[in-house]
């Protein structure tokens, strides 16, 4: 036998073992993530529920950028303790528009996701600023550079645009307008304010950090905090539908 | 509902069987006693200073 | 002997390098001038710099070398390509020293948080992935390169093909940890854990990692042994399974090539169960399938006996990739994704604490007849009981997937001592028995500077191991009981900051075995870099051509 049809067997069974690993570990997958494509209970639809204006965007970005989502979950359980200390479970449908989702893995610090209304926006400026300054034996770190940080307005329109690659359901009219949306939700004065809340219903338009002189990241970061777990109105949320 | 059903028949009837006969396959693959031989000149790869 | 072949002109491979690095560095360039996003600008002329460096480097070293072709044998033994092994030796006990270090500042934080300073580059939003991504990636992503190199050149009897390729994975790796690590500090995540660096970092790995895939498989393709040796299929099936994981989990699209941010195609719950799947594989693929492949190697070769049961090493090796990529699910149990999928993902994770304990076991045994060397060889003895941290996170593991358990244990720092007893147990043991015996084989010394040193290192980081997992026990289960009390007139008891306020004095013991840990690795360090310059050569090994 020559030494080149030896080294065809060789090659042969480096490629059988490549080949059989990747059967091996394709299966798993594919059984695990396919069917969540197609089943109701992943893809169903509740009412209520619309994409993040271009402020909450921004401030779900700031969210991610200092990494809260390693101490704080957006994920409440169907457990009694949970939904009494949290709200309602929290539904597939309620994430539906978050890429990436944020249910986070470790509650060092409590679940935000219905955190949304629940402290004014005066407490979340001082709280995220100096947290032990209302919550003496908090561990958060303080984030009081947000006040002075000014929010990048540049390529609003190009984030909504990615997004409708990715799926979420933004109109021509809703790029269009993007950059006024995003000054509008944070100055209640502004005129873009009715067409805003016209295109995101339940939004809430304030001046978040209290310093109408500056759109800044904390005004993005509080939009954002407060609109979790407020779009579903759970009075009128039929429980049956929801099978998993 | 009924895709749920239907999944579950599959995976409790043939998924069971696929992943039977693939530990049968690995087992039956390392016990083979013709492969013994090669199995322990493998295992002495690593002693075999070049 | 052996005459180094002359070439007129670069080879295909090393023309082909100059031409592809060049292209990058002239995109890198045309990015970094082009965008207002001051962290793209700065990983892009980061990019230039190492990429214009790298084709630099090639041309200089045709030149200088007047064309020459390292040989394939020398006196008809391999001449081993052991340059980018010992490059990714010190690597990865650099990267584990600063790695290690950041972990003990975060404990320190979460203890005292007025360290995190207030500032964003120092916060521990910050700096967490930081310490992940230093520990797993940049400490084992080198070890795992350090050791695959080795042991597929070794056990093939072949060099590893290739002048550049070699050279270009193991910098183009460190370089993907300098851009993912300092963009973490800078702000750049896409927030998907052990997953965090952003497109541009993804697709560089990505490059990186096909052309190490191509250097591993035709490494195999030269082998002289007839056989595959299965710490091959270990290192083989964490290769291409985290290549796979790796595209899947960062199939994003960049809001502009200009800038870091990009947006994941998966939503919602279908992002939450590829997360997973990738997070959990990741665990089963990079932290266990390759460190396996290293106890398959270093265990028998340090105790000079062949491995207790090479058929079981088979039965091992197919069940556990089999099982493993199931068990993601387990991390969702009570959330949005449906029960029947957390459920699966449960059950394989149960079954597979039959193919890990096989493995433990064959580990374990490989040493029966000689278990006196425990006594006398410190590094052996790290490594065994590297092997039996692996049994025992492989137990807990299975035990915490169950859904019951898991409502308790989820969301608290149960989890974080079960990653550690692995991590710093399990990987991070095997990992320095691995480099324990490759420095004074790499550098052609007779033995480690210091025996007893590694003892002192053995004892130590042991210490520090128990205070943190024992730590992370009580600290877990007793924040995850108390987020469940009810009064006796049925009100939640405690408040959520009072269960916050509770962990502090776990915080400080798991910091402190943390540090411990950390003074284990430092002596660690010492004890290699001493025998590098200072330890006795080996007389009988005669002198192997310079690496390169």
């Amino acid at each position: 036998m020559s030494v080149w049809q030896k080294h065809e067997i060789f090659e042969k069974y480096s490629m059988v073992l490549v080949i059989g690993i990747l059967v091996v570990v394709a299966i798993g997958g594919l059984v695990e993530i396919v069917p969540l494509f197609y089943l109701k209970s992943t893809i169903e639809k509740v009412s209520g529920m619309r994409p993040y204006t271009p402020l909450e965007l921004a401030g779900r970005n700031i969210y991610i950028r200092e990494g809260c989502y390693l101490c704080h979950s957006q994920m409440i359980r169907p457990m009694r303790d949970e939904l009494e200390r949290y709200g309602h479970y929290s539904l597939a449908a309620e994430s539906m528009y978050d890429h990436p989702f944020q249910w986070g893995s470790k509650r060092t610090g409590p679940d935000l996701a219905r955190v949304g209304g629940k402290y004014s926006d005066e407490w979340h400026r001082d709280h995220l600023s100096d947290p032990r300054s209302v919550v003496p034996e908090s561990v958060m770190p303080g984030y009081s550079f947000l006040l002075k940080a000014k929010l990048e307005e540049r390529g609003i329109e190009d984030h909504l645009k990615t997004q409708v690659m990715v799926g979420v359901p933004y109109s021509e009219e809703d790029i269009a307008a993007a950059k006024s949306d995003l000054e509008a939700q944070a100055n209640p004065d502004a005129d873009g304010v009715d067409a805003l809340l016209e295109r995101y219903p339940k939004a809430v338009v304030r001046d978040f950090d209290g310093n109408p002189k500056m759109l800044s990241e904390m005004d993005a970061l509080v939009a954002y905090l407060q609109v979790l777990g407020t779009l579903v109105d759970f009075s009128v949320y039929d429980n049956k539908a929801d099978f998993r | 509902m009924e895709d749920y059903a239907q999944a579950a028949h599959f995976a409790q009837t043939w998924g069971l069987l696929y992943f039977v006969l693939i530990f049968l396959g690995v087992l039956a693959y390392a016990m083979w006693p013709r492969n013994r031989k090669k199995f322990d000149e493998a295992a002495n790869v690593p002693l075999r200073e070049d | 002997m052996a005459r180094p072949t002359h070439a007129r002109y670069l080879t295909m491979e090393q023309g082909g390098y100059v031409a592809f690095l060049i292209v990058v560095a002239l995109a890198c360039l045309i990015v970094s001038g082009k965008t207002y996003d001051n962290v793209m600008a700065f990983h892009a002329a980061f990019g230039a710099l190492v990429t214009a460096g790298g084709a630099f480097f090639i041309l200089k070293r045709y030149f200088d070398s007047d064309g020459a072709v390292p040989p394939q044998e020398i006196d008809g033994r391999p001449n081993y390509n052991m340059g980018p092994v010992k490059f990714c030796s010190v690597a990865a006990m650099f990267w584990g020293l600063a790695g290690f270090t950041v972990g003990l500042i975060i404990a320190l934080q979460l203890s005292f948080p007025v360290l995190n300073f207030d500032l964003p580059w120092t916060s521990f939003g910050r700096l967490r992935p930081l310490h992940t991504s230093a520990v797993i990636f940049a400490f084992g992503g080198n070890v795992l390169l350090a050791t695959s190199f080795y042991v597929v050149q070794r056990t093939s009897q072949a060099r590893m093909p290739g002048i550049v390729t070699p050279w270009f994975v193991v910098i183009g790796y460190n370089a993907f940890i300098v851009i993912a690590g300092t963009g973490y500090l800078l702000g750049v995540t896409q927030s998907k854990e052990y997953a965090e660096p952003e497109w541009y970092a993804d697709l560089w790995l990505t490059v990186v990692w096909v052309a190490y895939l191509l250097v591993f498989l035709a490494t195999l393709w030269k082998r002289k042994e007839p056989h595959i040796y299965v710490a091959n299929w270990f290192y083989l099936a964490f290769i291409i399974t985290i290549a796979m994981l790796h595209i899947v989990n960062n199939l994003t699209i960049p809001v502009s090539i200009y800038g870091t941010k990009s947006y994941i195609v998966w939503a919602g719950v279908q992002d939450a169960m590829v997360q997973w799947w990738y997070g959990h594989n990741a665990v089963g693929f990079f932290l266990t399938a390759g460190f396996l492949a290293i106890m398959y190697y270093f265990v028998p070769k340090r105790a000079e006996r062949p491995v207790y049961s090479y058929r079981l090493s088979i039965v091992h090796f197919w069940a556990l990739i089999f099982l493993y990529i199931w068990a993601g699910p387990h991390h969702l149990h009570y959330t949005a994704l449906p029960q029947w999928a957390s459920t699966l993902g449960m059950t394989f994770s149960i079954m597979l604490w039959m193919p890990s304990w096989g493995g433990m076991i064959n580990g374990l045994m490989t040493l029966s007849g000689a278990w006196d060397k425990l006594r006398t060889d410190p590094v052996l003895r790290m490594m065994v009981v590297s092997v039996a941290f692996y049994g025992m996170s492989t137990f807990e593991g299975p035990l915490m997937s169950v859904r019951a358990v898991n409502g308790l244990s989820h969301y608290t720092d149960w989890t974080i001592g079960h990653v550690h007893s692995g991590a710093l147990g399990w990987v991070g043991y095997i990992s320095f028995g691995a480099l324990y015996c490759l420095f004074p084989w790499l550098w052609n010394k007779k033995q480690l500077y210091s025996l007893k040193l590694v003892n002192w290192h053995f004892w130590i980081s042991t210490i520090g191991i128990v205070f943190y997992i024992s730590s992370m026990w009580v600290s877990g289960i007793l924040q995850g009981l108390m987020w469940r009390a009810y009064d006796a007139l049925g009100f939640l008891e405690y408040s959520f900051v009072e269960t916050v306020a509770a962990m502090h004095w776990f915080y400080v013991l798991r910091a402190f075995g943390g540090g411990l840990f950390l003074v284990g690795a430092i002596i660690m360090a010492f004890n290699l870099w001493m025998t590098v310059t200072h330890g006795e050569a080996e007389a009988a090994e005669p002198a192997l051509a310079p690496a390169e």
